[in-house]
């Protein structure tokens, strides 16, 4: 594993060594003096382990592709943004928006995640060991977003086809986001993200919300709603 | 005895006009507000009310046909490693795969190719037609993020992140079910046939300051190697611009309320906003305030329709325009010949707007398959080129008779004005006086 030290080259040298596809690249690196600084690995695109020492600031991880990255720390806004695949793992805290707009691959956040956690999330699955904040899954499209803890209010605001699972209290559901039965599918997919995670938690003690696709069409008659 | 009383001829009311009645009526069915597309269609003070003064005792023309008059102009020279570099200051505006056919995309990629400018794609990302026809493609970084990846963002030569639009600044959008086809339904990750919202903010910033963060990841993304545009909608250009410029922007395009939309309501396009030449000078005032006029680009759009147009945005400090529904006309929207298919739509050639209803007789802004054969992608794409090289003509012919040997050496001093609304506005004189309103007071 190759060591990157951030506090001697700075977010523009560690991305440029990440961003290297040359065949003489390290598979794996250890990023040493983050210091919160923002968009640290982003946009990554190929198969590679990261392991970030420290806390990291806004976007880290954003559209990446293939690479596996740790974070042991708490993460800022927009961690994994974007994301088409692979693996980011933080261990402390995430700040709002994490996994936004994401198409695919895995986020675990095994603390809390605040504010529109899986806002347009496209495609991402996304599980939370601790709570999440307000408007979480905020017009998900596809996806699942796995929530240990609690959900703040307006979750699943205007949700399209995503799949949102809640072990603990939601404190609203969102315009059109309804509770919807737990089938054996549902559960098997629970139980296959949460062993993906590593987190421990218990499927059967989740419930299940979705669209109740009241307005995927506009209507007049729904503009209450909107 | 009966008088024969004289009759007043019937006359109709200026605030309730037939446009107002046919509204009102049309709303009382419904119950829902009218949605179209295009741009403001009101009178608007606008570049039409500006003329150009020429040469004369004290400047020298260039000759038409044999002095050169440069038309090549350069964006993104702040911070991007590869600027892009167009042979027209005219590039053609951010109109979306979903809204247009594929076809129409296809043709604005052709015609921009040509003609040595830059294309745009739009919410839904970008389509393989564009980029394989479009030698300079801008992809835009749209709040919805729909179809946005980090391949497609790397083959892109600039990035536009959009915070707004001068049809709706402040608004989001809708792409009615009727135009999501399956290859659309797919770049979206939607469904097919459902509505397809798109968010007016962008889901992982708020304000300039994160903005500021979030333009650096993008460089970070791509290496610092793309230009990165701010697009505006004409709502506060000195502030919007001031702090476009602080949040990182190289380039920065200011979209006035002529500017077009998909489908926005009518309520929408017609009162939120201001007109494009209201927003021009404060933008450039910005950038001088700052010190950083040519330093960073300016592209202004909203309604620029011939070279006059693109001269006087120029003479006002832009460096370059952008054009939507000038670019939609030159590859067969409205066309007269097809009156016939309109009328039973309901409407008329010129006055078509029902764009998000996806019926589109000419075959670009529908997903229809059989209308979007009707549009040959090579021949709209070369009208396209026809069109820009006439405008590109006219800035040149009014350039040379300002005495200017390139059409950025056009300054507001070869301006005047036509009305007061226009001299404040512009802030250029008064035809026929020196006069400049708010500026000389005495």
């Amino acid at each position: 594993m190759d060591m990157l030290d951030l506090k001697e080259l700075g977010v523009r040298g560690v991305n440029s060594v990440l961003h290297d596809l040359s065949k003489s690249r390290a598979k794996s690196y250890k990023i040493n003096n983050p210091m919160g600084q923002h968009s640290i690995a982003c946009g990554l695109d190929a198969p590679m382990q990261i392991k970030i020492e420290g806390h990291v600031g806004f976007y880290c991880g954003g559209m990446n592709q293939h690479a596996e990255i740790k974070v042991n720390g708490h993460a800022g806004v927009g961690l994994a943004e974007n994301m088409m695949s692979g693996r980011i793992q933080v261990s402390g805290n995430a700040s709002e928006s994490a996994g936004a707009t994401a198409h695919g691959g895995l986020l675990v956040i095994d603390g809390d995640a605040a504010s529109r956690c899986g806002i347009s999330m496209k495609g991402v699955d996304i599980v939370v060991g601790g709570s999440v904040g307000h408007m979480s899954a905020f017009m998900a499209q596809s996806g699942c977003l796995v929530i240990c803890g609690d959900a703040g209010d307006a979750l699943g605001d205007s949700i399209y086809e995503a799949i949102i699972f809640v072990r603990g209290k939601v404190a609203s559901l969102g315009t059109d986001c309804i509770e919807k039965e737990m089938r054996p599918e549902h559960q098997a997919k629970l139980k296959e993200l949460l062993e993906a995670s590593s987190l421990q938690a218990d499927s059967t003690e989740f419930r299940r919300y979705g669209s109740a696709r009241t307005l995927y069409n506009f209507d007049v008659d729904n503009a209450d709603a909107y | 005895m009966k008088q024969n009383i004289p009759r007043t001829q019937p006359r109709k009311s200026a605030t309730f006009d037939d446009y107002t009645l046919s509204e009102i009526r049309r709303a009382a069915v419904s119950g829902i507000y009218d949605i179209r597309g295009g741009g403001s269609k009101r009178v608007l003070p606008g570049l039409d009310d500006l003329l150009f003064l020429g040469a004369s005792m004290s400047r020298y023309p260039l000759e038409g046909y044999r002095e050169a008059c440069g038309t090549d102009v350069v964006l993104g020279t702040r911070f991007a490693k590869n600027p892009i570099q167009l042979k027209i200051p005219i590039t053609i505006a951010g109109m979306s795969f979903g809204s247009l056919s594929a076809q129409a995309k296809e043709a604005l990629g052709r015609g921009a190719t040509i003609a040595g400018t830059s294309t745009t794609t739009g919410d839904g990302g970008m389509t393989p037609e564009e980029r394989g026809q479009s030698e300079i493609l801008i992809y835009q970084y749209l709040p919805s993020r729909y179809g946005m990846n980090p391949d497609d963002l790397r083959k892109a030569d600039a990035i536009e992140v959009v915070v707004g639009q001068g049809a709706k600044p402040g608004g989001g959008g809708m792409l009615l079910g009727q135009k999501i086809s399956d290859r659309v339904a797919e770049m979206r990750n939607l469904p097919k046939g459902i509505d397809q919202r798109s968010a007016c903010r962008h889901p992982d910033w708020t304000g300039p300051d994160d903005l500021e963060i979030k333009i650096n990841e993008l460089r970070e993304i791509t290496d610092w190697e793309k230009p990165i545009y701010i697009k505006i909608g004409g709502a506060r250009p000195y502030y919007d611009t001031a702090l476009s410029v602080k949040a990182g922007a190289d380039v920065i395009v200011i979209d006035g309320m002529q500017g077009g939309t998909a489908a926005t309501q009518e309520v929408f396009i017609e009162h939120v906003g201001q007109p494009t030449l209201a927003c021009i000078r404060p933008a450039v005032k910005a950038l001088q305030d700052m010190g950083m006029h040519r330093k960073v680009q300016l592209i202004v759009s909203g309604g620029i329709r011939n070279g006059a147009d693109v001269a006087k945005a120029l003479a006002l400090g832009a460096d370059a325009v952008s054009i939507g529904t000038a670019a939609m006309v030159a590859l067969g929207d409205n066309d007269p010949e097809l009156e016939k298919e309109y009328q039973k739509l309901g409407t008329t050639a010129g006055a078509y707007d029902d764009w998000h209803e996806g019926q589109d007789p000419a075959g670009i802004s529908t997903q229809d398959p059989e209308l979007s054969k009707r549009l040959d992608p090579v021949m709209a794409g070369r009208r396209l080129a026809n069109y820009l090289k006439v405008m590109s003509l006219e800035a040149q012919t009014v350039t040379r008779a300002c005495g200017k040997s390139h059409v950025l050496n056009l300054e507001p001093e070869d301006l005047v004005a036509l009305t007061v609304e226009s001299a404040a506005m512009a802030q250029v004189p008064l035809a026929g006086t020196d006069w400049i309103p708010g500026k000389n007071h005495d």
